[in-house]
């Protein structure tokens, strides 16, 4: 029966785009949104953790799929804005425990539909960047951050930033690939300090 | 024996493709070794048994089933998958077929008998040694999915966009990893399968025995696990998303020949 409700979708979508030429990425309007979050409703089904809320878009998701990742200035800008002013940074210093922010840098779990609920979560933090020079299993994907505090020392602007960049990083880059661990509600504050921590800390591996 | 050629093609493909993601990784050269042991072949036949089998309240085997060269069909079937079938009127990639052959010829209700579809280390599912099975029945012939009628053409348009759809709360696409030459996970390559140059190696090989865990993998499980891991909810197995997505990614590896069931990390 549900089945008949995509047929309209689909031939809607083929109908509003032109097929794209091989190896590009598709332009994408507004009603290819609506249409592509109505078919992920009805084709995905909860499971664990994972509700189907998690399919709804929000302001920033929006306008990066609209805009393949490269909002204009004037809209990119307001958005950004927004995000910073939604960080709850906390009071004093943002510096936490290194060997913490270690272990959370490394575990990738965490918000899986197959991970426990009331487990908290890693931040998947090596899947993409280098991070302490010991560890070799480092992806790719974000910008090594070996020696990152050596590099700007620990003063509270750079904790400042360096916690804010982690809770949502689209406050800085609204497309950035990285996600929004704080804002998500993925880690924690004392996960965000212990990761602040690792990165500034003169004493953490990462500035050896 | 043409398992003995396949690892001399798989083995040529990864020297002769240096600026693709495999080469880049560590694995490369472990995945070259163990292509030489992995129990495809077992699963194949456990696959052509499997496909000879009466099963279901009507008895009768798959052996009928239409993959879309008329019933009864199987080799080089699945180089014209996925496509349209105007018996379901809608496009199906090979599990999804199997599924409907499954439940139409033999009579088993969709809860029967996609129940199982992703099998582990100790017994592979169902679906799994069949796919291994078809599959394996066009290794050597060039990979044209469907792509002329109108659903067919949504579908891949639809998989397009799907590629690139940032949902969920840690805002993933497939793009997110999958999107840039050059880039990692850990220590593992990422493909670009909008590209040709990398969905071809890709998109040739499965289904594939995965080494890493021991066990056969199929694209619907593929997808399933990607969508797992960008912590999004979980897509129904055969749904128009998924065979979207694989219909995309294989259109854009057209006209590759099919070297599998392969390898994977």
């Amino acid at each position: 029966m549900k089945r008949y409700l995509l047929y309209p979708v689909a031939a809607a979508l083929a109908a509003c785009a032109a097929p794209g030429p091989v190896g590009e990425r598709p332009g994408v309007a507004p009603r290819d949104l609506e249409m592509i979050t109505a078919l992920l409703k009805r084709d995905f089904h909860e499971r664990g953790q994972a509700k189907m809320d998690r399919i709804n878009l929000d302001d920033v998701q929006r306008v990066c799929n609209l805009n393949a990742d490269n909002p204009p200035e004037a809209v990119a800008k307001p958005l950004e804005e927004a995000q910073l002013k939604a960080i709850k940074f906390p009071n004093g210093s943002l510096m936490g425990d290194w060997k913490n922010g270690e272990r959370i840098a490394q575990s990738g779990r965490g918000s899986m539909w197959n991970d426990k609920p009331g487990v908290q979560p890693g931040g998947s933090c090596y899947n993409c960047h280098q991070i302490s020079p010991k560890v070799e299993a480092y992806g790719t994907l974000g910008p090594s951050l070996a020696g990152f505090g050596k590099i700007r020392g620990n003063r509270p602007e750079i904790q400042r930033y360096v916690y804010g960049k982690i809770y949502n990083a689209k406050a800085y880059n609204l497309c950035s690939q990285m996600p929004r661990f704080g804002h998500a509600g993925t880690l924690n504050e004392q996960q965000l300090k212990d990761l602040v921590a690792l990165l500034l800390d003169p004493a953490s591996p990462v500035n050896q | 024996m043409r398992r003995i050629a396949g690892t001399a093609l798989l083995a040529s493909a990864f020297a002769a493709a240096p600026a693709l993601a495999q080469q880049q990784s560590p694995y490369a050269e472990y995945q070259r070794m163990a292509t030489e042991s992995a129990p495809i072949e077992l699963y194949e036949i456990a696959g052509e048994e499997l496909w000879k089998k009466k099963q279901g309240p009507k008895n009768v085997s798959l052996e009928a089933c239409d993959l879309g060269q008329g019933p009864g069909v199987v080799k080089g079937a699945y180089t014209h998958l996925p496509r349209y079938f105007a018996d379901a009127d809608r496009v199906m990639d090979l599990e999804g077929r199997l599924l409907h052959c499954m439940m139409t010829l033999q009579g088993r209700s969709r809860e029967d008998a996609s129940k199982r579809v992703f099998g582990n280390a100790d017994k592979a599912s169902e679906m799994e040694v069949l796919s291994a099975y078809v599959a394996g029945q066009s290794h050597g012939l060039p990979m044209r999915p469907g792509a002329a009628h109108s659903k067919e053409k949504a579908s891949i348009e639809l998989g397009r966009k799907l590629y690139f759809h940032r949902a969920g709360p840690w805002d993933f696409s497939c793009a997110s990893c999958h999107g840039e030459e050059g880039k990692r996970i850990r220590m593992s390559g990422l493909p670009v399968l909008f590209k040709p140059e990398y969905a071809r190696p890709l998109m040739s090989t499965w289904p594939a025995y995965r080494v890493s865990t021991s066990k056969i993998v199929t694209l619907q499980w593929r997808m399933n696990d990607c969508y797992r891991q960008m912590r999004m909810p979980e897509p129904a197995f055969g749904s128009d998303t998924t065979v979207a997505l694989i219909h995309f990614m294989t259109a854009t590896a057209e006209g590759v020949v099919y070297r599998g069931p392969g390898i994977k990390r």
